[in-house]
């Protein structure tokens, strides 16, 4: 299931979005299907420090632990929100990310490479 | 057309504490109390518009206020009822085709509300099973970057939950009305990093309703009548930065609050530097401190020194959120958002008690914000 995420771009005014929507979300013309690059930085993020309401969460088998989430900035110029999988004490707005697509929402992880 | 031609005449507030009373009995109580402070009858209502988000319909408010006839129409629109009731009210006594309207908002919500499922924002499910769909990461991950931007401390953040206490203490109709210091308000539970549980407010109760009248009945009237000069409702743009996102364009987010106060003071013709008191959402504390910004009041950043310096406190040069604010009100949505035009209404006719600001404040603004994407505002003067 991991892979490039599945995004769209209009053609005109190049306005990338995720996931991939059949109208460009500023001019409403036609957007096409473009894989989105898998490394970005940073742009915000937090931690999620209490279990969300079950449902619709799913607590994990192994119990709720604390979690990161923020948006990552692709060089296709769309932030895409993601579950990051870093230590929330090492977690630095502008580091680099490598992001997939793994079944559920995108995850994040630094990549160790400078974008 | 000239901007003094609706008069705010009668304003009434229920307490925003947790009771036993249901949303339409507080709905009621706060009708009641706007048109006792008018000196009107119910009777004299030619158009009614209201509404709450999770509490019931306005319009069967007619049963215990009287069967006038009078067109009563339901507003429903989240975070923005408050506002768009207020502006629908607005419309009708500038077309003339009333004299006296009343707008009202009222809410209860129980403890924990606000669980929005993915199908409703149209999202996969993946967002709430991956715990994604959570309203407080959205503010957190706003004032964020924000902090990362314009240098604003944690500290500041405390210091606006520390204010909305202390000026709830001053409130009779205040939920919170306990003050807490900016060390216990940082030392609470973490909710969502930077924002602690004591920097949030929390679902809760209230109402809020007000009677509006043309130059001629205001006159009747006598009485300390307060100018609306603008009320506006302004939908987000391409560009802002929204709740529950999948994802978001690049740059600066564009902010609805932004153009919202914008035309309203070009409505009233006059602007940030005019303002003596004022309202701003303050959902969390990071809302307070971006809004005074997004709505012109200060240049971004320049939030670290007012705050420090007691700028935005009672007796500061631009006092904000002088009843505390949704922090120490809580949120019923459908009230919200008429509660800060209360708060104005009674400071500029200085009737705010307590938490009265010196030297007879003459005008006053109002800014409420919401999923998803709305704002509504107002300027009101003496």
């Amino acid at each position: 299931m991991e892979g490039a995420l599945s995004g769209s771009r209009c053609a005109d005014c190049a306005v990338a979005a995720y996931p991939a929507e059949p109208v460009c979300p500023r001019c409403g013309g036609p957007a096409e299907p473009v894989a989105l690059s898998a490394t970005g930085t940073l742009w915000t993020w937090t931690v999620q420090r209490y279990a969300p309401k079950s449902p619709p969460y799913a607590v994990p088998g192994t119990g709720f632990e604390p979690f990161a989430v923020g948006y990552v900035e692709l060089p296709e110029g769309v932030r895409v929100l993601a579950a990051l999988d870093i230590p929330p004490e090492r977690i630095t707005i502008g580091m680099p990310l490598r992001v997939t697509a793994a079944g559920g929402v995108p995850r994040a992880a630094a990549s160790g490479v400078t974008v | 057309m000239t901007a003094d031609e609706v008069l705010v005449c009668g304003a009434g507030i229920t307490s925003f504490a947790r009771t036993e009373a249901t949303g339409r009995q507080l709905a009621e109580q706060a009708v009641r109390a706007a048109l006792a402070d008018a000196g009107l009858p119910w009777s004299r209502v030619r158009a009614a518009y209201g509404g709450s988000d999770a509490a019931g319909n306005a319009d069967t408010l007619v049963a215990e206020l009287g069967l006038t006839g009078v067109p009563f129409v339901n507003v429903r629109n989240g975070c923005a009822t408050g506002g768009s009731a207020l502006v629908s009210a607005v419309n009708a006594i500038r077309s003339g085709a009333a004299d006296v309207a009343l707008a009202v908002g009222f809410d209860k919500h129980p403890r924990g509300a606000f669980d929005p499922r993915p199908a409703d924002w149209g999202l996969d499910e993946a967002y709430g099973r991956d715990g994604l769909m959570v309203t407080t990461q959205f503010f957190a991950m706003k004032i964020q970057r924000y902090m990362h931007d314009h240098g604003i401390s944690a500290r500041t953040l405390a210091l606006v939950a520390q204010k909305a206490y202390a000026n709830g203490s001053l409130t009779p109709h205040a939920w919170r009305r306990g003050p807490l210091d900016a060390a216990e308000i940082l030392a609470s539970d973490m909710v969502n990093d930077p924002l602690t549980r004591y920097m949030f407010c929390s679902p809760g109760q209230g109402a809020v309703a007000l009677i509006l009248c043309n130059r001629t009945v205001a006159r009747d009237l006598g009485g300390s009548p307060i100018a609306l000069r603008a009320a506006v409702v302004r939908t987000r743009r391409f560009g802002s930065f929204e709740v529950f996102s999948p994802w978001a364009p690049p740059g600066t987010p564009a902010s609805v609050s932004t153009d919202a106060a914008q035309l309203a003071f070009e409505q009233a013709g006059l602007g940030p530097g005019d303002i003596d008191v004022c309202q701003l959402q303050d959902t969390e504390s990071g809302a307070e401190v971006m809004h005074l910004a997004e709505c012109g009041f200060c240049e971004h950043g320049e939030q670290e020194r007012l705050l420090a310096s007691g700028s935005t406190a009672i007796g500061g040069a631009l006092p904000v959120n002088t009843d505390g604010g949704c922090i120490a009100n809580g949120e019923p949505i459908g009230a919200s958002g008429l509660r800060q035009v209360h708060e104005i209404v009674q400071q500029l006719r200085g009737r705010a008690g307590e938490r009265q600001v010196p030297g007879g404040p003459a005008a006053g603004f109002t800014q409420v914000y919401g999923a998803p994407g709305v704002s509504a505002c107002t300027v009101l003067t003496r």
